[in-house]
């Protein structure tokens, strides 16, 4: 909400504080000011200057030369424009000035005449779209002033952020309301010059209603709560007087006509959109509240677009067709043109929810459909009319036909809220009396209808009951304006949480912590992914390539990847942790799962003089893959996968199974056409693990003594087929080793000279001990000889050499 | 030869050639000094390991020891004055100052770093973590909340669907409802997540981003704890100089509603302190009643008070970040200054 400095102290006489303080004062009320600007910020140098002189330019028919007392002297300037005077008064840029867009005014020579300055325009000064001629300025002003000062553009816009409850704050009045609460006065209506000073009558109903020949009729009215129509005759259209124009540009608004600005001041000083509608356009005089009939489905509104009508919007018709979108925006069938002479001027108030729907589905939002649908003070609604018709008379001319069409199918009772003096301090914490809180809320329009000492009922004024209709809402009005900052800030004791800290966090911080431990970074990417990382697609996505939320997180990764060695980093290990959606039930909610991911690329560790560079290998993944598993998973397993799975290069990729071997993950080398690698990078691993949908239980651990006895060692080098996989035999060694074996190691893996084809030698490290005494070499044979024997008789496996 | 000569010569050799090993100004010279010395033939202290033999042999096993130490504490000196008169990468040494050999230094991200941090603080304030679907209902995500579907702040042009009335949440708070339909206060938790908006990426909005909600309820708790909580939540975080400021605003889900700003003091490099601007770090308020009433609990019984914060626009200021979509980039220049 754009707000005017000048009108503001216009309705608030008493304000004295600065725009600054008035902006602190805001802030403190719920309202802050987003940032503040003059309307004339730009144009600081540009001077009222007197035409003296006109007469043709010697080599140009299209051009004048102009002399221009700009207060310092007469100056000679050439002037492109058909529409200037001797003897009026122009905005004047002097040699030097800038102009909006930076443009900086030089002496110059314009096809051999000398131009020391430029006449403006109102568009070449950022003040309007006309650029037809140079703007004239009406009235009497002395040479060289200030062109700001005459235009009364030396007024401060502010930037007024309001909540979505505050409709009542998108108004000058509104605003005013809330400082002259804060200790600013009373406040009023700023005077109209020229005010015919009305006291019009009205005609009323339920439904319907006709003066002489022009009809209001409500049909549907659950939509439409009130209906005003005022007829003007005898208007004359034109340009809106310099007041009305400065009120304007100092809301940050545009002047228009003057038919316009009535309407558009109206609604800036209290809140009432309004709309006029050219008479004569309106068939049958007539105007028909209803929804659209179901041949009627298209209408062009006055910005020139076609929009699609859906049957539950508002629209105001004549008697054969839609000539506006209730409370959106008006019909181009039905708009003030510049010849305009009967206007019917509309003052309604429209159910909130149905404006919002409306826009919605239109996807457009306008200054009306915005405060209709936060709500309008449904009784000042004769005040705004009466005010706009007072403008539109003294400035347009004309004369009010007739008393005033009012339409009212729903009268909302007035609201009255109970407020409890012991629940203000349960929710507060403070005690506030009966004189207290009443101090607190009259100021803001609200009036005790009843008080017994322990509860006062509160009358909610118009503009205030759509926020305002529960004990709460009143007493979020008594903390603020009491003052935030008037509450103690002192920490009281507390009971524990009934709630547990969600073990699935615990879970997270146990994998990253794991992984930053590995010297992996933890990367964080957006979940949107194209239509391949996806299944289940978001309805209105926020671009098409993206419609889905992923599936799986390493391809997200794995981008990361492609940008980090495109920027030459060769070096990269990154791992997050994030959701996964896979899409559930027909109509339902997805699938949610915590999934991680991590890739790397490039040395195991980082380059040293004292050891050859080494790149990271299967096996680095391998460990990477059992850590992550084991945590996530305890009794989990990581076993050769199939060949061709996942992302990964066939022959070279891992499966991670959980404790009842389920697949929970998969973990390899990433193929080629997954990643966009350039040729000097190193292999990339990548692994993809489901977390369990809940945190596994923490085993408690149960201490084991350190063993006291020596343990003895037995190395055994096996030729193993390679149909054998090493992990069977060293399964087989272990269940077969006996109760004193208690390690077994792979220590070497040869295959080669002295080796049979299609056989390797693994040797293991045996480990034996007992709990209660040294072993005798004799024992330990016997354990070797029959792990020995069951590998022969088993597995076909023999001892090498 | 009385009994205590030998090893006081011996004594005193050692002092000569550790002085003499001291000055020793070039590898010649320090050659020299360990010929004079430990020379097989001339040297000093191997003569008198000579004339051990001449020693009676009571005497003998003491004065060996002393003549070993000896001997070896001048080789030593030597070698490490060589290696000194060597220089960092000479005299078959290695160079010191070579760079160590390192593991990959790996880091949590920086956003999830501040949530740690900031869960942390509220851990030693009795709060527990709670978590909840990101795929929600909109009950979950606007009605229970006090928000209803045909009001301005349930702006569905925000908010992203997936299909008719599941969506992708746009805030944390549904995990307060989801906590409470689980748990009878006392509630005291925080949930951090990520939540979907419908924004265009820009240096500060992204359409997804991490949101930390607060939830207090219990007898008792009023707008004089909530604003005690979260001051000092912003004292632990910021420093104790941080001022604290509460403005009325308004959520559905909370009245009275406040954001609260903090204004920090900073210590420059050169020692001089520095107030910042006020800076916006979360929106707040006292649990509406019908929310409460929502969850089942009974609203005249029961207040309490909710907040919430965006990390990523806390780190970014913490960390002098200007450009939200940093933390996305996942740069490992970047996110490897966050190690520890």
């Amino acid at each position: 909400m754009n707000v005017s400095y000048r009108w503001l102290r216009d309705i608030v006489p008493g304000l004295e504080a600065s725009p600054e303080e008035v902006a602190v004062r805001l802030a403190r009320r719920g309202a802050p000011v987003e940032g503040a600007v003059s309307p004339g910020a730009e144009l600081g140098d540009i001077v009222v200057g007197r035409v003296v002189t006109t007469g043709p330019h010697p080599n140009a028919d299209r051009l004048s030369v102009c002399t221009v007392d700009a207060g310092a002297g007469v100056v000679h300037v050439v002037c492109g424009a058909p529409n200037v005077e001797a003897g009026s008064y122009y905005p004047f840029a002097p040699v030097g000035a800038v102009l909006p867009g930076e443009i900086r005014i030089k002496k110059s020579k314009i096809r051999g005449e000398v131009s020391e300055g430029m006449l403006c325009s109102a568009r070449e000064l950022g003040l309007g779209t006309d650029h037809s001629g140079i703007m004239k300025l009406e009235g009497d002003h002395r040479p060289g002033a200030s062109f700001v000062g005459a235009m009364g553009l030396d007024d401060v816009t502010l930037d007024v952020e309001v909540t979505a409850n505050r409709g009542d704050l998108l108004s000058h009045v509104g605003i005013a309301r809330e400082l002259a609460a804060a200790g600013s006065g009373n406040i009023r209506l700023p005077s109209i010059p020229g005010d015919p000073a009305l006291s019009p009558t009205y005609a009323e109903d339920a439904r319907a209603v006709r003066v002489g020949s022009v009809s209001i009729t409500v049909e549907d009215a659950d939509l439409c709560w009130r209906y005003l129509g005022a007829v003007i005759r005898g208007l004359s259209i034109g340009p809106s007087p310099a007041w009305l124009q400065e009120r304007l540009r100092g809301a940050g608004a545009r002047p228009i006509n003057n038919v316009v600005d009535a309407t558009n001041y109206v609604m800036l000083e209290l809140g009432q959109p309004l709309h006029a509608f050219d008479l004569r356009r309106l068939t049958g005089d007539a105007i028909v509240v209803r929804r659209p009939r179901d041949d009627e489905r298209r209408f062009v509104t006055l910005d020139g677009e076609e929009r699609a009508l859906g049957p539950d919007m508002l629209m105001i018709c004549d008697i054969e067709r839609p000539v506006a979108i209730g409370g959106v925006m008006g019909g181009q069938n039905s708009e003030v043109e510049h010849d305009t002479v009967d206007v019917l001027l509309e003052c309604a108030l429209f159910a909130p929810a149905s404006i919002r729907a409306t826009r919605r589905t239109l996807g457009m939002s306008t200054d009306a459909s915005y405060r209709f649908e936060r709500g309008v003070d449904p009784d000042s609604m004769r005040t705004a009319l009466e005010r706009a018709v007072s403008i539109m008379l003294a400035t347009a001319g004309g004369a009010l036909d007739g008393p005033v069409l009012d339409v009212h199918p729903r009268r909302a009772e007035p609201t009255v809220v109970p407020l409890r003096l012991a629940r203000i301090e349960r929710v507060l914490g403070v005690p506030f009396d009966a004189g207290r809180v009443r101090g607190l809320l009259e100021p803001l329009g609200f009036t005790v209808e009843a008080e017994d000492g322990e509860r006062l009922d509160f009358g909610v004024p118009g503009y205030r009951s759509y926020d305002v209709s529960r004990e709460i809402d009143l007493i979020e009005e008594v903390a603020r304006t009491h003052g935030y900052d008037a509450f103690p800030s002192e920490a009281g004791s507390y009971r524990p949480s009934t709630v547990p800290d969600d073990p699935m966090f615990q879970l997270e911080d146990a994998l990253r912590d794991a992984l930053v431990a590995l010297g992996f970074l933890e990367a964080q990417t957006p979940a949107f992914v194209g239509d391949l990382e996806g299944e289940v697609r978001v309805a209105n996505p926020l671009n098409t390539q993206e419609p889905f939320v992923r599936r799986d997180v390493l391809p997200s990764l794995l981008r990361r990847v492609e940008y980090n060695l495109a920027r030459g980093n060769r070096d990269v290990r990154l791992f997050e942790i994030a959701t996964s959606f896979r899409a559930g039930n027909p109509g339902g909610p997805p699938v949610e799962r915590s999934h991680l991911a991590l890739v790397a690329t490039g040395l195991r560790e980082p380059a040293h003089w004292s050891v050859p560079d080494e790149p990271v290998t299967l096996w680095d993944l391998k460990s990477w893959a059992e850590e992550a598993a084991r945590l996530a998973h305890p009794g989990s397993k990581v076993i050769p996968a199939a060949e061709e799975e996942g992302p990964f290069e066939p022959g070279g990729t891992f499966a991670l199974l959980d404790e009842v071997g389920a697949r929970i993950g998969l973990a390899g080398r990433v193929r080629q056409d997954r990643v966009d690698t350039p040729p000097w990078a190193e292999a990339v691993w990548g692994l993809e693990m489901a977390l369990p949908a809940q945190a596994p239980p923490r085993a408690t651990r149960i201490f084991h003594r350190p063993p006291l006895h020596p343990p003895s060692d037995r190395d055994l080098a096996l030729l193993v087929a390679d149909r054998t996989a090493a992990e069977e035999v060293l399964s087989l060694i272990q269940s077969s080793g006996g109760e004193l074996l208690e390690s077994v190691d792979i220590f070497d893996h040869y295959r080669g000279e002295g080796i049979p084809e299609g056989t390797r030698s693994l040797a293991f490290r045996l480990r034996f001990r007992a709990a209660d005494r040294t072993l005798k070499d004799r024992e330990v044979d016997r354990a070797v000889q029959a792990i020995v024997g069951r590998l022969k008789e088993e597995l076909g496996v023999e001892r090498r050499g | 030869m009385s009994e205590t000569q030998p090893i006081d010569a011996l004594r005193h050799l050692e002092q000569e050639a550790l002085s003499a090993i001291a000055e020793a100004a070039e590898e010649r010279a320090l050659e020299e000094v360990r010929v004079a010395y430990l020379g097989r033939k001339e040297g000093k202290i191997s003569a008198v390991m000579r004339l051990l033999g001449t020693v009676p042999a009571e005497e003998r096993p003491a004065l060996g020891q002393e003549a070993n130490r000896v001997k070896e504490a001048v080789a030593r000196a030597i070698e490490s004055r060589g290696r000194i008169l060597a220089g960092p990468g000479g005299g078959g040494h290695h160079d010191l100052t070579l760079p160590a050999r390192r593991a990959w230094k790996g880091a949590r991200h920086p956003v999830t770093q501040t949530i740690d941090d900031i869960w942390g603080i509220f851990r030693q304030m009795g709060f527990t973590r709670a978590r909840g679907p990101e795929a929600d209902s909109e009950w979950y995500n606007f009605v229970a909340l006090n928000t209803p579907l045909d009001h301005p702040a349930a702006d569905e042009q925000d908010t992203l669907y997936l299909v008719d009335s599941v969506l992708l949440r746009s805030h944390t708070s549904p995990v307060q409802m989801r906590t409470m339909e689980k748990h009878d206060p006392p509630i005291r938790i925080i949930a951090p997540g990520w939540v979907y908006r419908r924004d265009t990426y820009d240096a500060t909005h992204t359409p997804v981003f991490l949101q930390i909600e607060g939830l207090v309820v219990d007898e008792g708790i009023t707008f004089v704890d909530f604003k005690a909580t979260l001051a000092e939540f912003a004292r632990r975080y910021w420093g104790p100089d941080t001022q604290v400021r509460f403005r009325p605003s308004f959520f559905p889900f909370t009245e009275p509603s406040a954001e609260v700003d903090v204004k920090r003091v900073i210590t420059r490099p050169d020692g001089t302190r520095q107030e910042t601007d006020w800076l916006e770090i979360m929106g707040a308020g006292m649990v509406d009643p019908n929310v409460l009433d929502n969850a089942g609990y009974d609203s005249e019984r029961f207040t309490g008070f909710a907040f919430g914060m965006g990390p990523a626009r806390i780190a970014k200021l913490k960390h002098g970040v200007d450009d939200l979509r940093t933390f996305f980039d996942d740069d490992v220049r970047f996110l490897s200054q966050f190690a520890r």
